[in-house]
């Protein structure tokens, strides 16, 4: 049996900020869980030394230039925005208020 | 914010040693950020220098920066580091509303420079080695403001606002490892290893290294253990301290809070704090916990950087003189004194007296200039002399006009207050404002005549040898002549009057 | 229903272009057909006329004018919603994307622009691309035009099914894991998977990065090679896209020519597992390709038995790093909790409330692989498997210059048959996941109707990467045969849709 836990999905959710409720803890710790054993055969699958690789085709030092391309205007970033004000992106306080 | 309990300085050394470690975010003076086209300026109206790539839109991607990736190879190789064939970036997750994607792009495990160290002289003369672990790119965060609450602070705030110009610009964190054996002297050797960093970032012409724009930040690791235990103690990291002295107080400060503690029995609990300047102490930040998982992985969306040899070796041919032998050749150069010398490294004030000396003043006189009557009114307005709006070349200028004898000290600091006014270079303040001497002997033989009318005794006087009853003549002149005539002149026509 | 919908791309082309038909005839045309069919097929979540008639009309004008115009200007296609328009909303079939217009076009947006391509509307999709069936669309699933009951395949359900019920020529999809190959599959149309950068990402609501590839959706062969020809080729803003250009996939589709050609069966994809209906057509066409002179060689990939599990590790650990700009803060979706909440719980909760239960499924899932604790077990392992089928495709590819199998294991299933059973929904990728690994290139052509569901079926060519062109002569030569056969398209076994309103 896989080590997802409720308190697993819970501590992930977190990480992850995904407010979860306790039945979608359940449901989540018994279908993860399933797909986690069943995924976990990769850990077999590899012996000796493998590398590994994180780009399918392998490229490197691709870089730009340092040269200034037009920006989007302040009025177009925002435009996606729920909350906008004074020319920026406006949030909810960081800190729990007192 | 609860008062420290604070052990005596000295005490507290003769109980503990002290190992710092120095973490300094150097930010780049590229053209463009580090992963977009978009302008790095600091100061522009919020959310102009923004893209879909710097604020995150679904669906953009990064691009690298290929002048910032030679910047943090010259970096690199200013402090001895090795290039690692392959640096890679990674991409560390956490959520906060000043970092566009929710993650930072960085290098973790594969930095593109590693195992350095840097020779760092503190005001006693004494020298340390501090080595450095590694040197690798990221990317800065948004400006986040905090609006509402009493202080306007984040603690309180009714909400706060996002500005993303700096987000993506490019920074080179410089990593050191623990630094032992410096005793009495961390403080100092934090600062000055700061100091170091910055005179090289400048020095490289990657960095405009100014602290007080948050160029140049530093982080400061602190911990303490009892002499001759092996065990490194639990260390604290004070954030985003953006001042040399601030460097040097939180460290002091840190070393007398830690030592109050361990001398209790009570553990240090391994935090970020946060150092207030108006206060001079830190205050505990964020506990580390394990929501701290930053799930770092290969960015998949850039390929690796490898940076050939002759890429290399190119970089290390472009680069300048190490601080410490510029500091030596430049003192004999200029024949400064040792003390002379201390006063213009600790304000800071190496590059503007080379711009001075080059612009063909005689390297005394830019000194007196620069850590007199400039840092003087730097002081009086709370500013870094460094900052004043003036530059080497513009001080050169004034000290050559004094030298021709077109004006005198006093006219020259009264030039000073034009020229940082913004009004032009020292010559055309002289020019436009008529600040120069007056030698014309007819202005000059009238103001004298009028002086005179008050003391007629005074020729007499002179006649007779006394010559300090000159004085209360020529001070009258001057004054009638606000301070603008040729002091040396006055005296020769009194003595011609005098005696014919 | 109108014949002139019916042709394939590459008749309608020459027809524009001697302009026995007009851009906005032929735009207005599918535009009538989507309104025809659309209410129960469901490909769309927005169709755009004005901005469709408008650029055909402006294709018109040029034409009219003389002007040099692009091979396919004037020529109408969908695109699917994971790609940014600034004139349609794009959302990736989430609710966390409602309504949201972005700021910018995707690469291949522009280039179709570029091209004078009329863009008719935007195809639905699973949510964030998670899925094989479009049923985790959060605006509702797309349905397969041979039977309405079943699935169109997914992701890009929406991009099959548009074509296949003929609302459009064309069309763009996106393949993670087999959303353009298997969707493809189930609909008895063609779909291509070009090499991991020869198409812009660029714009592409990424779901996993190092998947992800754009490719073209059509009826036939030729078709999808000049679509390729247009999106193709490198760009700036993707690091990740090939410097150089893999040539002309339309003269590759013209050969039609197979002889000499070493075709490999990958042992691992064939046989056990595969529907009977579904092998009897795979057989059948190598039959074909054996008769055209090509020689048939078996190849062994063992590490294939590996394939999903380290595909549905590195995926969701990507895409619980992508995802994670939906936050509430720049773009989408915000919902607030009652009371005076912190950000962090106006973030939480716009994730909860934005995002389906597949998506949460998987960030839950991607965040778990990369944790400290797992990370070695799982992602890495995950990414060293990934070295391995790699090898394994340099050993076949020395053997043989195509390989082949079933693009999947069986024809299209019911809509609802798999929602619950999130393993067995994976399962269906279990052929098309190897080549997104490796980033080698894969196309899946219909092959006929399998006789034990009267569903159609497919057969899916793997060439090594760069080797695109391969996929398209081999798929063409393939194609033809099966024509001269039938006497007529594969679409042409599809029934007629009820046309409403
Ligand atoms: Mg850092
Ligand atoms: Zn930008």
């Amino acid at each position: 049996m896989s080590e997802i836990t409720p308190d697993l999905v819970r501590h992930l959710a977190n990480l992850a900020r995904i407010d979860v409720n306790d039945q979608e803890v359940e449901l989540f710790a018994e279908q993860i869980s399933l797909i986690v054993d069943s995924m976990a055969t990769v850990k077999a699958a590899v012996q000796g030394d493998v590398p590994a690789t994180s780009h399918p085709i392998p490229m490197s030092n691709v870089f730009r230039e340092d040269v200034v391309e037009p920006s989007l205007t302040q009025a177009e970033a925002l435009s996606g925005s729920a909350d906008s004000g004074d020319g920026r992106f406006r949030v909810h306080a960081i800190l729990d208020g007192e | 914010m609860a008062k420290d309990e604070l052990m005596n300085y000295e005490k507290a050394l003769e109980q503990f040693e002290v190992v710092i470690g120095l973490e300094v975010h150097v930010e780049l003076n590229t053209n463009t950020k580090m992963f977009c086209g978009c302008r790095n300026e600091f100061g522009d109206e919020p959310n102009t220098n923004v893209c879909p790539i710097c604020i995150g839109l679904p669906g953009s991607l990064p691009a690298v920066n290929k002048r910032a990736i030679e910047s943090s190879i010259s970096i690199g190789l200013a402090l001895g580091c090795q290039i690692a064939p392959t640096g890679r970036f990674s991409r560390k997750n956490y959520f906060y509303p000043d970092l566009a994607k929710n993650f930072q792009t960085s290098q973790y495990d594969e930095p593109i420079a590693f195992e350095g160290s840097l020779e760092v002289e503190v005001p006693s003369g004494n020298t340390f080695t501090v080595a450095i672990e590694r040197a690798h790119m990221e990317e800065d965060a948004g400006k986040l403001t905090h609006v509402g609450g009493s202080t306007g602070r984040i603690q309180g705030a009714e909400y706060s606002l996002v500005d993303y110009n700096r987000a993506g610009v490019p920074l080179v964190e410089i990593v050191t490892k623990p630094v032992y054996g410096a005793g009495a002297e961390a403080p100092e050797l934090a600062a000055a290893y700061v100091r170091s960093i910055r005179e090289i970032v400048k020095a490289l012409g990657v960095s405009d290294a100014k602290m007080e724009r948050g160029n140049v930040r530093c982080d400061a690791n602190v911990s303490l253990r009892p002499h001759g235990q092996e065990k490194l103690g639990t260390r604290t990291e004070t954030k985003n301290v953006n001042s040399l002295r601030s460097i040097e107080r939180a460290v002091r400060y840190e070393i007398q809070r830690q030592a109050a503690l361990l001398a209790k029995g009570t553990a240090i609990i391994q935090e970020t704090r946060h150092w207030h300047e108006d206060k001079g102490a830190t205050s505990s930040g964020r506990p580390k916990s394990d929501a701290d998982d930053y799930r770092y992985f290969p960015e998949p969306d850039l390929v690796p950087v490898q940076p050939s040899k002759e890429w290399i070796e190119e970089l290390r041919a472009k680069l300048p003189e190490q601080p410490a032998a510029r500091r030596k050749r430049v003192q004999a150069e200029w024949g400064f004194a040792d003390l002379e010398f201390r006063d213009v490294v600790n304000a800071d004030l190496l590059d503007q007296i080379e711009e001075t000396v080059s612009a063909g003043a005689k390297p005394q006189d830019a000194r007196k200039w620069w850590t007199g009557e400039l840092a003087r009114i730097a002081n009086s307005q709370d500013q870094n002399v460094t900052e004043l709006p003036i530059s080497g070349a513009q001080v050169a200028e004034l000290a050559a006009l004094i030298e021709a004898g077109k004006i005198n000290d006093r006219l020259a600091r009264e030039v000073l207050t034009y020229v940082l006014a913004g009004e032009g270079s020292p010559a055309e303040v002289v020019t436009a404002r008529g600040l120069e001497v007056v030698s014309d002997d007819g202005a000059l033989i009238a103001a004298i005549d009028a002086a005179l009318a008050g003391q007629p005794d005074v020729l007499d006087a002179i006649r007779e040898g006394r010559m300090q009853a000159a004085g209360a003549v020529i001070g009258a002149v001057m004054k009638a002549m606000k301070g603008s005539a040729d002091a040396g002149r006055v005296r020769e026509l009194l003595i011609e009057k005098a005696n014919s | 229903m109108s014949e002139l919908i019916r042709k394939n791309a590459s008749e309608l082309v020459e027809l524009l272009k001697s302009r026995e038909i007009s851009s906005v005839e032929l735009t207005q045309a599918h535009l009538d057909r989507t309104a025809a069919v659309d209410g129960d097929v469901h490909s769309y979540l927005h169709v755009g006329p004005e901005a469709a008639l408008a650029a055909a009309a402006e294709v018109d004008r040029r034409r009219a004018a003389g002007e040099a115009l692009h091979a396919l200007a004037g020529l109408p296609i969908a695109v699917k919603d994971n790609l940014t328009t600034t004139d349609a909303p794009t959302t990736s079939g989430s609710k966390i994307l409602e309504g949201w217009v972005p700021q910018y076009d995707a690469t291949v947006v522009k280039k179709l622009r570029a091209a004078g391509m009329p863009i008719l509307g935007k195809t639905n999709l699973d949510e964030f691309a998670m899925g094989s069936s479009t049923e985790f669309s959060a605006f509702g699933p797309s349905r397969n035009p041979w039977d309405l009951e079943r699935i169109p395949g997914g992701s890009g359900g929406g991009s099959s099914s548009v074509v296949a019920s003929f609302q459009a020529p064309l069309a763009i999809g996106s393949d993670t894991g087999g959303s353009i190959r298997y969707p493809a599959f189930v609909t008895g149309t063609v779909g291509t998977k070009p090499t991991y950068g020869a198409v812009s990402r660029y714009g592409l609501i990424a779901l996993a990065s190092s998947l992800d590839q754009i490719g073209p959706v059509a009826r036939n062969v030729l078709d999808a090679a000049l679509l390729q020809d247009v999106i193709a080729g490198h760009d700036p803003h993707d690091s990740t896209s090939l410097p150089e250009s893999l040539g002309s996939m339309a003269d590759a589709a013209k050969k039609l020519d197979v002889k000499g050609l070493r075709v490999g069966v990958i042992k691992q994809l064939s046989g056990e597992g595969f529907q009977p209906g579904v092998s009897a057509r795979f057989n059948e066409s190598l039959e074909l390709l054996k008769n055209a002179g090509a020689e048939i060689v078996e190849v062994d990939c063992p590490s294939f038995e590996y394939a999903i599990a380290a595909y549905y590790l590195i995926l969701p650990a990507e895409a619980s790093s992508n995802l994670a700009k939906f936050d509430s803060v720049r773009f989408g979706l915000r919902v607030t909790p009652e009371g005076t909440p912190t950000i962090e719980r106006v973030m939480a909760a716009t994730r909860e409330a934005g995002f389906g239960p597949e998506v949460k499924r998987r960030i839950i899932l991607g965040t778990y692989a990369l944790s400290s604790g797992s990370y070695d077990a799982f992602y890495g392992s995950a990414q060293k498997v990934r070295t391995l089928i790699q090898r394994d495709f340099d050993a076949a590819f020395a053997k043989a210059d195509v390989l082949v199998s079933p693009t999947a294991p069986n024809t299209a299933f019911k809509l609802g048959e798999k929602l619950d059973d999130p393993l067995a929904m994976y399962l269906n990728d279990i052929a098309t996941i190897p080549a997104n690994l490796a980033g080698i290139p894969g196309m899946s052509i219909p092959n006929g109707v399998a006789e034990d569901t009267n569903l159609p079926s497919g057969i899916q060519i793997l060439a090594p990467a760069r080797g695109d062109a391969r996929l398209y002569q081999v798929g063409a030569a393939l194609e033809h045969m099966h024509e001269e056969i039938w006497g007529k398209r594969m679409i042409d076994f599809a029934p007629e849709l009820e046309v409403r309103g």
